[in-house]
């Protein structure tokens, strides 16, 4: 297993990253948020991305997630070049290759745990009892197979963390994006969420690309990546906390 | 199917709202269909109107009688087939707020001019057998508990006194559009209860060939024209829609309303659709990043638009037709008194209509969405 960062990977990476740039517009001036970027990440790794705010975390973990595209570069999940996708193609990778875990955790609510689990089932062919089962076990995996009914505002912070976490897994995406998954935790629903994360990677081999703010969070990975002025950089950097 | 739960559970997320616009609809299309009623009974002759039929009246005014000599001369007159003649008798059966509209009827020929009134042969020879002998239509019979063998008596108005009368049959209209609330009784018994001899109060004619109508039509006026009777002479449907004119535009009258509110419920609908898609930005977005399509968010938004509008439209079409189904509350100035399928399937189709543009543009706003955008500002 490993993640690199220099682009001299064999091309066996399951995520690959060359060349990447993402600027934006503002006004008359052009904003560079990613400059040159690469990255290869193996199968089963778990990597977190740190750097001060505005450093082009978030942006990064939305362009591998095809949820943006970038202005020039290409990134490669899998085989499949993510960057040259069309939207309704792009639509549909997303629907089966990534789990997105969101800091304000995003569930409905107006669905139960178990409904906002099933969501992106419901865009598969299975049938509503192959559903259940699914979101049933997803549920279990992450400790609330006995909150399935409850909807989001009667359960805490960390349940409803647990609950995006099983709508992240629940379709066995190929890897999971964590936008600050415990940014908005106290501290000890914070490593609770990390053991489960951890569980993750290392219980059901899961890859997963995580952005935050927290050291202690990071450690946790297998690698930290740091992120400054749009350049992506190995190890510990000096101030490189928010 | 499966995603019937997420559009449902949508539209409980805010209860009052969803019941508030809900209600609109209900309104709305309750007031359709109360206006449906109403335009039909007051143009439902119209569509069941004999195309074969003339009706000649005395030219200064239908309650101006005719002379009962020109059964004759009409039925000898070329292309005319038929004739028969009745009169407007106007009494009141025991509170003058029921209104029953009563005929005196030639007995010999009224029957063979309107078949879509159907009677049986056995009460009709009872009827005509009894100089003081009814027919009533089914829907006044049933108002009155009225039945074969009952004795009825009417006050008479126009020609004064006590009238009796004893029914000997219910006729049935062929068309839920029939009026089926008249009153029909000998003309001879007016006759001879009036001492008033020799005048009706119009004629009917039916035609050979409905081509030849306007001939027709003009050859009668014709023929008594420059007489103390002139005579005033149109089809069956043109008399009965110049009946309805004189009420005023009510067609007119009834697509203004419509369409007003209608437009309202446009507005109300799209702008409560444009709050609630604005109020779950987040949520739409969240649905494209796990990997619903844009098309199918704005599916989504429209399907809930529609669901909103068929619901509230159905409760209010079913309104309608309970309103219609208990019959005419004016105590009888509205003796057509039914909801037609055909207004039924327009309510339908225009609630769809206002569902669908309604959330159009939410809709087109949720599918545009950018994800990256929107999760920003959660």
């Amino acid at each position: 297993m490993a993640v690199r960062v220099d682009g001299r990977n064999d091309g066996n990476s399951l995520v690959q990253v060359r060349d990447l740039d993402k600027k934006y517009r503002r006004g008359s001036e052009d904003i560079h948020v990613l400059q040159g970027l690469n990255l290869d990440v193996d199968k089963g790794e778990f990597v977190a991305f740190m750097g001060p705010s505005g450093s082009g975390k978030t942006t990064l973990l939305n362009l591998l997630g095809g949820l943006d595209l970038p202005s020039k570069g290409s990134i490669t999940v899998a085989g499949d070049e993510v960057t040259s996708m069309s939207g309704s193609k792009l639509t549909h990778w997303r629907a089966r290759h990534v789990g997105f875990i969101f800091q304000m955790y995003n569930l409905l609510p107006v669905l139960t745990a178990f409904q906002n689990v099933e969501l992106p089932l419901l865009l598969t062919k299975l049938s509503a009892s192959e559903r259940k089962q699914h979101v049933e076990t997803a549920l279990t995996v992450v400790g609330l197979g006995e909150r399935m009914k409850h909807y989001p505002r009667q359960l805490s912070g960390g349940q409803e963390q647990r609950v995006s976490i099983a709508r992240a897994i629940v379709a066995d995406p190929t890897f999971l994006l964590c936008d600050e998954p415990t940014g908005d935790l106290d501290r000890k629903s914070a490593d609770e969420i990390m053991d489960l994360i951890e569980r993750l990677v290392h219980e059901f081999g899961k890859t997963v690309l995580l952005v935050t703010h927290d050291p202690q969070v990071a450690e946790r990975a297998n690698v930290t990546l740091h992120l400054d002025k749009g350049v992506l950089r190995e190890g510990a950097v000096a101030g490189a906390r928010a | 199917m499966k995603y019937f739960g997420l559009l449902w559970a949508n539209l409980k997320r805010k209860k009052l709202r969803t019941i508030l616009t809900l209600g609109s609809f209900v309104v709305a299309l309750f007031l359709f269909a109360l206006l449906a009623i109403v335009k039909t009974a007051f143009s439902g002759g119209l569509e069941v109107a004999g195309a074969d039929r003339l009706v000649v009246i005395n030219k200064t005014s239908i309650i101006q009688p005719l002379p009962l000599s020109y059964r004759d001369r009409l039925a000898r007159l070329p292309g005319i087939k038929d004739v028969t003649f009745a009169n407007w008798f106007g009494g009141i059966y025991q509170d003058p707020k029921y209104f029953i509209p009563q005929f005196a009827i030639d007995t010999d020929t009224y029957r063979q001019m309107f078949p879509e009134f159907r009677v049986s042969d056995e009460d009709w020879q009872a009827f005509v057998a009894d100089r003081q002998g009814a027919i009533v239509g089914e829907k006044t019979a049933k108002k009155y508990n009225w039945k074969v063998g009952d004795r009825i008596p009417i006050k008479g108005t126009i020609y004064p006194g006590a009238w009796q009368f004893n029914i000997h049959g219910i006729y049935h209209g062929s068309k839920p559009q029939e009026d089926t609330s008249q009153f029909w009784f000998h003309w001879k018994y007016l006759e001879e209860g009036t001492g008033r001899t020799g005048t009706v109060g119009w004629y009917t004619v039916r035609v050979s060939n409905p081509d030849d109508s306007a001939a027709i039509v003009k050859a009668i006026d014709q023929m008594f024209s420059n007489s103390p009777y002139e005579t005033k002479t149109d089809t069956e449907k043109a008399f009965a829609a110049g009946w309805v004119k004189q009420m005023g535009n009510i067609e007119l009258l009834i697509l203004s309303i419509g369409a007003v509110v209608f437009f309202t419920l446009l507005l109300v609908t799209g702008n409560t659709m444009a709050i609630a898609v604005r109020e779950r930005t987040g949520e739409l977005a969240v649905l494209k990043a796990v990997g619903f399509s844009d098309s199918f968010v704005l599916f989504l938004v429209l399907a809930e638009s529609v669901l909103v509008a068929v619901l509230g439209g159905a409760l209010g079409l079913l309104c309608g037709k309970l309103l219609a189904a208990g019959g005419d509350p004016t105590g009888g100035l509205l003796p057509i008194f039914y909801l037609p399928p055909r207004a039924i399937i327009t309510g339908a189709i225009v609630t769809i209509g206002v569902g669908l543009v309604a959330g159009i543009i939410p809709a087109v706003n949720a599918m545009r969405l950018r994800v990256v955008d929107a999760l920003r500002r959660v």
